[in-house]
């Protein structure tokens, strides 16, 4: 492996210091599954790598009712799942957490890392756009916060510039009669790459009769992770049924662009896509039942 | 250029100081500097587990983790498993089954199930099967280490 410095650093304004500094040399440390292997195979330089775990708000893992959720960057995926009131409260984000890697992976990968990796198959993303994830990012120009979804800007890219790094990310709490699910088709039971994934959240009347509003996110079918938001549009207020379901899985495959690759071919993923959304919106609706 | 740095951490229940450059693994860091070799190096890019060790009682791979990361944390390698009155249950229920081969995956299985039954003394089969899920092996076809685990968690039961 190539040489780099480090430094473990103990609070945000040092973190950005240093970033700013090193410009693209530089780039934050939280899990290391991505970004050690990825120095290692040479497809990354680096100048210094900045372990950001131990600052206290990087990670910082609270909930509650009124505040939501607040996760920092760089909580590993066990932390999560084993918190007992929030795999009660955000489910889609446990299916995802509890399906990167194997357990050893769990143990150190963060959601806030995957996100930064910002592959286009990142199996939290969806997930995290479907829980209306807000990113709070810190750069030397202060504060600033974004949508999950406008995170990823292309394979390996994101809306980070010059200096800046993701600190946490929020999560709203959430309202009543609310369901979310996230689903990944591989073709084994574990341990392997999205050949599609889709995370769907729903928020239903008080009798689950209709829909008060819905999200519907795509992963693997696109340079990045999408929102589709014709498919929450097809929901919106209209019935519970098999009919409504399948006017959003339409939505979200005439919204995939997917390709081929040795995963899949596009017309196989934008197949899997209707399957998938219909899936996970019987599921986050069931979900949001039994809430 | 970077420097090596002077590390102390916990390994095996001991205070031990070594020291490395930044971009040394924690793996790299206990076969090379240590002469642990245990713990053995597969993929070396966290998909094969045959590298596992706990690190402050958390299940990982050690090909990702940099030893500089360990300054003043635990870490158990596959050295530590054993006690001084001989083999640990896990280790004895491998033998039994004949849970190996070529025993290059074993001390990664035996370390990440020494992790699971450490946080779950009475798994299921489903549940040892998915927390193994990251740990490959190419000869036994995994059924024997299923039911050595298994047989382990019975064994460790009766004793306690």
């Amino acid at each position: 492996m190539q040489a780099f410095d480090y430094a473990a650093v103990r609070s945000v304004d040092e973190a950005v210091s240093l970033l700013a500094q090193h410009g693209d040399q530089a780039r934050p440390l939280a899990g290391g599954t991505d970004i050690i292997v990825a120095v290692r195979e040479g497809r990354r330089q680096v100048a210094m790598l900045v372990d950001i775990k131990s600052i206290p708000e990087v990670n910082q893992l609270s909930y509650d009712a009124a505040q939501g959720l607040t996760l920092g960057a760089a909580v590993p995926c066990y932390r999560i799942y084993e918190h007992p009131e929030i795999a009660a409260t955000y489910p889609g984000l446990i299916d995802a957490v509890s399906l990167v890697g194997g357990t050893a992976i769990q143990g150190r990968a963060s959601v806030g890392g995957n996100l930064c990796n910002a592959s286009p198959a990142a199996d939290t993303t969806p997930a995290l756009i479907a829980h209306r994830a807000i990113c709070v990012i810190a750069g030397p120009n202060g504060r600033r916060e974004i949508p999950a979804e406008q995170f990823c800007t292309g394979p390996g890219r994101t809306a980070l510039q010059r200096g800046e790094f993701l600190v946490a990310l929020r999560m709203p709490s959430p309202p009543p009669h609310f369901g979310a699910q996230y689903l990944r088709f591989i073709p084994r039971n574990e341990m392997d790459i999205a050949v599609v994934g889709v995370g769907a959240s729903v928020v239903l009347n008080e009798d689950h009769s209709a829909f008060v509003s819905g999200r519907v996110a795509l992963g693997a079918v696109a340079p990045t992770p999408l929102l589709v938001e014709s498919a929450g549009a097809a929901l919106g207020g209209k019935a519970v049924s098999d009919e409504t379901i399948q006017q959003a899985a339409e939505a979200a495959q005439a919204a995939a662009r997917p390709i081929d690759d040795m995963r899949g071919t596009a017309q196989y993923r934008r197949h899997l896509v209707g399957v998938l959304t219909r899936r996970a919106l019987r599921g986050a609706i069931q979900r949001a039942k039994e809430r | 250029m970077p420097t090596k740095v002077h590390v102390q951490t916990r390994l095996n229940g001991e205070e031990v100081e070594f020291l490395c450059e930044p971009r040394q693994s924690l793996l790299e860091v206990l076969r090379d500097v240590l002469g642990l070799t245990g713990s053995k190096e597969g993929c070396n890019n966290g998909n094969c587990g045959a590298c596992s060790v706990i690190l402050d009682g958390v299940l990982v791979n050690s090909c990702c983790v940099l030893g500089v990361e360990t300054a003043g944390r635990e870490v158990t390698t596959i050295e530590g498993i054993a006690s001084p009155d001989g083999l640990h249950p896990l280790q004895q229920k491998f033998l039994e089954h004949a849970a190996l081969q070529c025993g290059i995956c074993t001390p990664g299985f035996v370390v990440a199930a020494k992790a699971l039954l450490d946080k779950n003394p009475h798994p299921t089969e489903h549940q040892v099967r998915y927390w193994l899920a990251g740990n490959l092996c190419r000869c036994t076809g995994y059924d024997k280490i299923i039911r050595a685990v298994l047989d382990a968690a019975q064994t460790t039961e009766a004793k306690a």
